[in-house]
This record gives C-alpha cells, structure tokens and sequence, in this order.
C-alpha cells in the first residue's frame, strides 16, 4: 500500500499538536487517509511527546510501525526516535539547536539539518524575531515536500488556521512554510511520492468528537460532565458548540452529581447524555442501577484509561470492562456497547439512543482513550445529518375514562408505554425502590413476592428482546482460517491490519470484534468460536477480560493471549509477534529488553534531574551476583561525551540495582 | 401576571397513605406542601416532587404530582436535571438532613450557588429515623444515639447559614408544629424565583426524645410577628445563629438575584423538552466542515 507515517516529538509546549493538524488536514484535504495517534503526558509543559501521523492513499485503520520521517524539536527527540526512521526515510531537526550523532541514525536516512537563522533572514526582516514555537512551520514545510504533498494544501490549511489573526500572521506562517518546503526541495530527496490525490474532503476527527456530534443528530439537549481526561474533549466540543446546537451542557461538581442529573432530565424526557473515565465511572455507578430500576433512557460514556485508580492518565487501555458490566447493585436491563472506531462511535451513539428510548433503560457506552483521542480522517458519508430518532412508545394523551395509566404495566415485550411528566392524568412516582405497575413501592408495607417477581421479569424480558435487533459479531477475513484473533474496542483497527498482513504472509487469520456486550450473542458467538482452529484474544489490559467474559458467556477458552499494558496502544507488527510466539508455543518472553532497558536509564535520569546525561552503551551480563542477568548502561555526558555514569538494570525484575556516577 | 386559580388540598391527595409513624412531624410537611402547591394553583401534572432516600423522602409517593424517590444524597442533583429539562414545572425537592446535610451536601452547596429556581423543603429531625436512630448532622453536641452511646461528640451543622453564605436567595424556616405558618413559609418559598431553602423542624417522635414537639414549642417565635427585614446578608447570618432559648421560624433571608436559568442560553427559548430533535443540517454541515 502507497503510504507514509512522519514521527513528531518534542516537549509539551512546543506546539507539536498544531504542526500534526496541519500535516493531517492537509493530507485530508487532499483526499488522503489519515489515522494519528499522540502519545503523551499528564503535564501541560515538558515531558516527552510523540505524535505519529500515518498517511495513505486508501484507509489506515491504526498508526501503524513505521517510522519514515521524523521531526524532531528537542536533542532528547533525536536520542530517543533517530534509530526507527526506516531506510529511505529522513530526519528534521532545526540545526541551529540540535545535533544529529550520525551513529543514531540507520543506512540510506537522510539527515536533514534545518539552518533555520538563515533561512528565515528575509522574513525576520519583514516580520521581526521568529518565535521558537514557529520552527515547528519550517519543520512541516520541509515535510510536505518529503511526504510528497506539496505546498498548495498546507498553506491553505495554514490561511484557515490563522484566519481569525489576521492577514500578516497568515503571510508569516506561510512564508515559514514556503522556507521549509524550498530548502528540503533543494537539499533532500523526496520520501514518498507519486500519490493519487482524490481531492475528496474528508473529516479528520476524534472518536469523542464523533459522539458529540452523533448525539447532536440524534436530538441529544442535555450532557453533563466533569472534567477527566480521556472523556474532556467531549465536554469541550458540547460546550464550544452549545449555542449552534441547542444541547444544554452542565460541567457538575462531581460524577455523582453527573449522573443523576442526566437522568433527572431523562425522566422530565429529554434525550439525555453524560460523559466520563473510568474513575468517574466509579463515582457513577449507584446511578446506574436506579436508572435501571426506573427505567429510565440515559447515555453514559465510559472512556477507559490505564488503571487501577488515578493510573495513567494520558494513556490507553481496556481494564474496566468488568465496572461496567458490574455496575451498580441488583440485576436490571441496560444496554453496554464498545464501539469499535470513529465512524462506528458515531452509528453506535445514534443507536444507543433509539435504544434507551425503545427498551426504557441505561446506555453504557465503552470506549478508550485511543478512540477517544486519535484523529483520523472519516469518509463524511460515515456522518449523515439525517438519522433515525425512535423514541418508543410514548402516551401522548390519557384520559381518565381509559382507567388508571400505569407508568410500568406489565407487557409482553417488557417496555410500558410512558408518558413525560407533565402530561395530564398519567400521575406517578419514578421510585428507585421496586415497585409495582403503578409505581407504587412494593418494600415497604406492601412487600409482595409475586409482584416483584412479575416486574422483575418484565425488566429482563427488555433484555432477550433488545437482543434479537443487535447485529450479531461476524468473522471478518477468511473463513477457512488457521488463526482467529478476538478483540473488542479501538483495537479492531490494529488487529485487521495485522490478521490481513498474517494471511498474506501465508498464515490465514481472521478476527472478530465484539461490540455488544450486554445483551450478549451467546449463542452466535459460540458457533463462531468453537469452529475456530486456533482462538487468541488480543487486548490492552493485563488479565484479558474480553476473553474471560467470552469464557463466562459462551464456556469457550481462548489457545492464547495477546496483552499490552504499558500504556500504548498495540502496533500491528507487535501482535503478529506475539501470535506467532503463541503458536510456536513458546512461553512469553517478559524480560526487559535493549530498548526498554534504554527506556529505563532516560525515566531515571529524567526523575532524577540528570537530563545532562544520556544512555550511550548497554551490554548484558548473564551472572554478576545480583541473582538475575542485568543490563549494564554506560552513561555519557550529552555535551561533552565524556563518562558520566554506570547503571545497573535487571533483566528479569527490571530494578535499578545500581546507579554509580563518574569520578 | 395571570390570575392563580387556587386548587383545594384533595387535588394533590396522593394514592397511598403515608406510613410514617404516628405522630411524626413530616405528615404537616405533607400537608403544608399540598396546601402550598393549591394557594399557587400548581396543577399536579405540572409539579415535580424529587426527594432521596430517608422516612421523609418517601414523600413523593404520598402525593399526587410527578414524583422521582431517588437516591440518598441525589435528589438535588436529579431535581436539577429533570428541573433543567422541563423548566415548565415546578420542582421542590423534599427529604431529611440526613440525606440533604449528610451525603448530599455537596450537591446542595452547588445548587444553592447556582441559584436554581426550585425549592427545597428539608425536614430536619436531628436524626437518622429510618436506620432506626443514629447521629446526623444537625444532631446536637451530646446527644446519645445508637451511633453515638457517649453523646455526639460533633457540633451540628447551621443548615441556615450554609445556605446564606452558599447563595441560596430565600432562606427560611419553618417547624411542623406550626402548620399555618409553615404553609405560608413553602408558598412564599415556590412563589420565589430562585433557590429556597427550607429548613423544617419536623420531629420524630420514635428516635429523637430531645427535640420534640414541646421542646421546640417552648423555644420558636416568628421573625414576621418582629418586623424582620429579611434583606440584610450579614444580619440574616447572624440571626441564623439563634438557637437555645429562642429560635426564629420563618424568612431569614430574601434577594433577588439572577437565576442559572436566566444565565443558560439554551433555555432563553422556552423548555427543552418541548425543543425539536435532530440536527438543523446547516448547523452539522457547518460543525463538520470545521473538522476538515
């Protein structure tokens, strides 16, 4: 496939997020395909951050493991990611500041040196000093001729960006731009080149933005939140357009409080939606249940984010399928979704609300930070304007000649009509104690077996029915498969690139996302499982919950397990690894290897502010009386290159058995 | 402003009767907010009772009007949402100090800041009743309850003072034992646009043998018989800090002040549940051109 992935890296602050949009709003412009992923920290200043911007000319479905340009704007950046550019690929850096040791870098790179002071002579004549921030111009402007892209769609891009800044700003930028783009032309080779551009416009959006936008088309007013990373830029993309849309946005005091107002407002019938991570969900979870019990429409969005508790922030993962699932006290109907991509966050918002109106009960939608917060550019058509809104069978009128409504009759299908508060003669009580088909409370004085029996089975029967219109999973790829790989949530993208690359490389793979998690296709999913030759889950969490709750479902044992748990999302090349292992039987190797080891070495000298210094040398000993074979790091000076300091890891446990700084 | 057809008493009779204990303090509660509801001519279909969880949030159930018996804690928090979608009814709150001081205070320091419009009819007991007689936070030093056998060694909460200093605009409150008064005190409280606080001396007579009826009896007069300019921030504080020998019944504190509601575009147009759904497609054309 024609396509290219350019590496950013630098401090937080340095504006590295703007330089990515516009590469990728460019590419999209152009009709291009792009899928980006940001990696970075819970710090609004420093740290380090790495945006992968992967481009193609047909759909890419995860950043991918490629490496083909990087921009580099820090001398850490160019220690850390020099060594993956590809051959045929190329380093940017501004060369005024940062130096490139040609021993990092791999054969048939280019290294491409940016004289930023002289090549922006003239427009510091004209403009005056250049802002650090403004290199990052310069560095894109040098990519979008190594990318191929020109430098017709990135200026115009930039004209969009700083329209509201007026004229010069815009000639500025794009002055930067045109330096970058003339001086790679005259001293590069281009990286990827030949593309078809299709000129369609495509959105290049974010699995949170697509919910928002799909509750706004499925007639959401009301979202409530309470800041937590990854489920924010919900809440900022609801409030930043709460005038054009009509939702109205609450940011609350707590989760609790988040809750249970949306589904105050779903019980007064308006569509209601709230958003939050899984330490938010935790808070939320009592709510939950009563929306249960009350039978009351309500969305909540759960992102997940490396846990336990306050656990990493800013990164991925898929742990909390077992709080939702668990959610709340008792046995009651709700519907639990994990979308698995942008445009299927958007149908699966849209649906999750025809749903909480039709059966009467609680959404809990899954998602997680990769899914949330990666960019990609989706064909339009994924987002229509113009989408079903079934809100179930609502009373409109009541007249009391019709007898006594009751807000939770006892019907075949399980949903009793209901009628809005507000409407005349259909008085009740929404009671978060069971109750009877009048809503009057049956734990009190009126405690009656049958009863309750009666509306408990009427709540569950909205569960088999529900069932029957959810689209069961299907296996996507060959049928005839050796291998088939299970996964649910954001890594359906990684895990279909690396199931078609597996058949193409002569290993036939297949794999199957489930979506639904309650109601749950038992019955669908064991037809598929239990002809599969080789099943093996492939997850972002350490215990592979998606596996034992497929096990508890269906009595069916995955052969094997794929897990990632650092906190980055799984990359194609790493799953068709660890399958391979698995099928070679072979036992998972944990130890630290060279470059986690030389990850190891930068967090410790980071923490313990020794940033003068850098890993230069690691060689493994296989016995030196620290019970376990070790990595043995040399230490240099950055500046000077003399010896700074010996660190000692260990191979097996990863600790630092010694840290001994240079005489 | 339109006339008020007043409704008599029996339109809010509700289908159960209340099985609070005989004698319990929350029946003139009851009362009181259905005598009020009739004076403003509320029609039941257009008012909404929410309350948590406690002997006195069961109050929904005994009522006839649109009602939501939520969690313990919650009910502000589910108030505000229904209240916020459907500004056309009219939202009291009702519950105990367990579950409005207690577990769902920091919902109700929010709410009172916000100045939402609804009302909020505390009945203050001074315990838990329904787990059968423990501490609660306005409870008095040295009480001795199942949860505190030595007497309680925390000094009470001013539930009061919470509320002027919170920003809640019509503080107020009343005492069961007093039913004439306290009708006119929840009236004045749903008749006024902003946030009401009600505190209501409502005894149990099963769990608390301290604060009784006659105890309370001996001890409140009305601020409205002393000519109480209920205008004045800093004073108003002050007088909610009377308690002992004389304790004032009814408005401490009154202001007018700009609502949430006021301050909420989305609702400049009318209720949201009446709002059309789905997108206006220049609008979404619009929202997704800016994502290109």
């Amino acid at each position: 496939m024609h396509e290219v992935t350019i590496g950013i890296a630098g401090a937080a602050g340095d504006g590295l997020d703007k330089s990515g949009d516009t590469l990728a709003r460019s590419c999209g412009r152009l009709g291009l395909y792009v899928y980006a992923y940001n990696s970075y920290q819970s710090i609004i200043r420093g740290g380090h951050i790495w945006l992968k911007v992967r481009i193609g000319e047909e759909k890419v479905y995860c950043h991918g493991d490629q490496l083909n340009v990087l921009v580099a704007l820090n001398q850490d950046s160019i220690e850390r990611h020099a060594g993956e550019v590809h051959q045929g690929g190329a380093i940017v850096f501004n060369g005024d500041r940062i130096k490139c040791d040609p021993s990092l870098v791999r054969e048939g790179v280019q290294v491409l040196a940016l004289p930023i002071n002289d090549i922006t002579k003239d427009l510091k004549e004209k403009y005056g000093p250049i802002k650090p921030i403004m290199q990052n111009t310069i560095a894109i402007g040098a990519v979008a001729y190594l990318a191929g892209i020109g430098l017709e769609e990135p200026s115009k891009v930039l004209n969009d960006t700083f329209a509201h800044k007026g004229q010069e700003v815009i000639d500025l930028n794009i002055g930067l731009l045109t330096a970058g783009y003339e001086y790679a032309k005259a001293n590069a080779k281009v990286v990827a080149d030949g593309w078809t551009f299709s000129k369609k416009r495509r959105p290049f959006v974010t699995g949170n933005e697509a919910i928002a936008l799909a509750a706004y088309a499925a007639g959401c007013k009301f979202y409530s939140a309470y800041p937590m990373t990854p489920a924010s830029t919900i809440l900022h993309w609801m409030a930043a357009n709460q005038t054009k849309t009509g939702i109205l946005v609450k940011q609350c005091e707590d989760e609790l409080s988040v809750i249970n107002m949306a589904i105050g407002a779903g019980i007064a019938g308006v569509r209601s939606m709230c958003g939050t991570a899984g330490g938010g969900f935790a808070l939320m979870t009592e709510a939950v249940g009563m929306a249960g019990i009350m039978e009351v429409p309500v969305i909540c969005v759960e992102v997940q984010r490396g846990g336990p508790s306050t656990g990493l922030p800013t990164k991925t993962e898929q742990a909390d399928l077992w709080q939702v699932y668990g959610a709340s006290q008792g046995e009651f109907p709700r519907l639990i979704v994990a979308p698995r991509d942008i445009a299927d966050a958007y149908d699966s918002t849209v649906e999750a609300f025809n749903l909480a109106d039709k059966y009467q009960l609680p959404v809990l939608m899954i998602s997680d930070l990769l899914l949330s917060e990666h960019p990609e550019t989706v064909d339009p058509e994924a987002f229509p304007a113009e989408v079903k809104i079934d809100r179930g069978e609502i009373v409109e009128k009541w007249d009391e000649s019709q007898g006594k409504y009751k807000r939770f009759k006892f019907t075949e299908s399980g949903v009793s009509p209901r009628a809005i508060p507000g409407t005349p003669n259909t008085l009740y009580t929404h009671a978060s104690d069971d109750h009877d088909e009048e809503s009057i409370l049956i734990s009190d004085m009126f405690t009656a077996p049958p009863v309750r029996r009666k509306i408990m089975e009427k709540r569950q029967r909205k569960m088999v029915n529900m069932l029957k219109e959810l689209k069961a999973p299907v296996l996507e790829g060959p049928a005839d498969a050796d291998v088939t790989l299970v996964c649910w949530g954001s890594t359906s993208g990684v895990v279909k690139e690396a199931a078609e690359r597996m058949t193409a490389q002569g290993t036939k793979t297949n794999f199957l996302v489930i979506k639904y998690i309650a109601p749950f296709h038992t019955k669908e999913v064991t037809e598929i499982l239990s002809k599969a030759k080789k099943k093996i889950s492939v997850e972002v969490n350490f215990t592979s919950v998606m596996a034992r709750f497929i096990r508890m479902e269906t009595g069916i044992a995955m052969d094997g397990h794929v897990n990632r748990y650092d906190g980055e999302p799984l990359e194609p090349q790493g799953v068709i690894d660890s399958v391979k292992e698995i099928l070679e039987g072979k036992q998972k190797d944990l130890d630290v290897s060279e470059a986690e080891a030389k990850e190891m070495v930068y967090h410790y000298l980071r923490t313990h502010s020794l940033e003068k210094l850098r890993p230069v040398k690691l060689t493994q000993e296989a016995a030196n009386g620290k019970g376990e074979p070790t990595w043995n790091v040399e230490i240099a000076e950055r500046v000077t290159g003399k010896p700074g300091a010996t660190m000692v890891i260990g191979t097996k446990t990863g600790t630092t058995h010694s840290f001994t700084k240079a005489e | 402003m339109a006339t008020v057809i007043e409704l008599p008493v029996e339109t809010y009779k509700g289908a159960v009767d209340p099985d609070w204990c005989p004698g319990c303090g929350d029946f003139g509660v009851l009362r009181s907010v259905q005598e009020a509801a009739g004076r403003l001519g509320i029609k039941p279909e257009n008012l909404f009772v929410v309350s948590g969880i406690g002997c006195s949030s069961n109050l929904p159930g005994f009522i006839h009007a649109y009602g939501i018996h939520s969690l313990h804690g919650r009910a502000v928090p589910v108030a505000t949402g229904a209240h916020l979608a459907n500004t056309d009814m009219k939202t009291v709150i009702t519950g105990g100090d367990g579950d409005g001081y207690g577990i769902g205070v920091g919902h109700l320091l929010h709410a009172m800041r916000r100045n939402l419009d609804v009302t909020y009819v505390v009945m203050d007991n001074q315990i838990y009743g329904l787990t059968t007689g423990q501490t609660s936070p306005t409870t008095t030093k040295g009480h001795k309850t199942k949860s505190t056998p030595q007497g309680n060694i925390e000094s009470p909460l001013n539930p009061l003072a919470l509320a002027i200093t919170s920003g809640a605009t019509y503080v107020a409150r009343g005492f069961s034992g007093e039913p004439k008064h306290l009708v006119d005190t929840i009236a004045g409280g749903m008749a006024h646009k902003g946030f009401a606080l009600i505190d209501v001396f409502s005894p149990c007579v099963t769990y608390n043998k301290i604060n009784t009826y006659p105890w309370f009896k001996e001890r409140v007069y009305k601020l409205e018989e002393q000519n109480w300019d209920p205008s004045d921030f800093y004073k108003s504080i002050e007088k909610s800090y009377e308690w002992g020998d004389t304790i004032p019944l009814g408005v401490l504190y009154k202001t007018e002040m700009p609502t949430y509601e006021d301050g909420e575009p989305n609702l400049q147009k009318g209720a949201l549940v009446k709002a059309k759904l789905g997108a206006d497609k220049n609008v979404f054309k619009e929202l997704v051109e800016e994502m290109i």
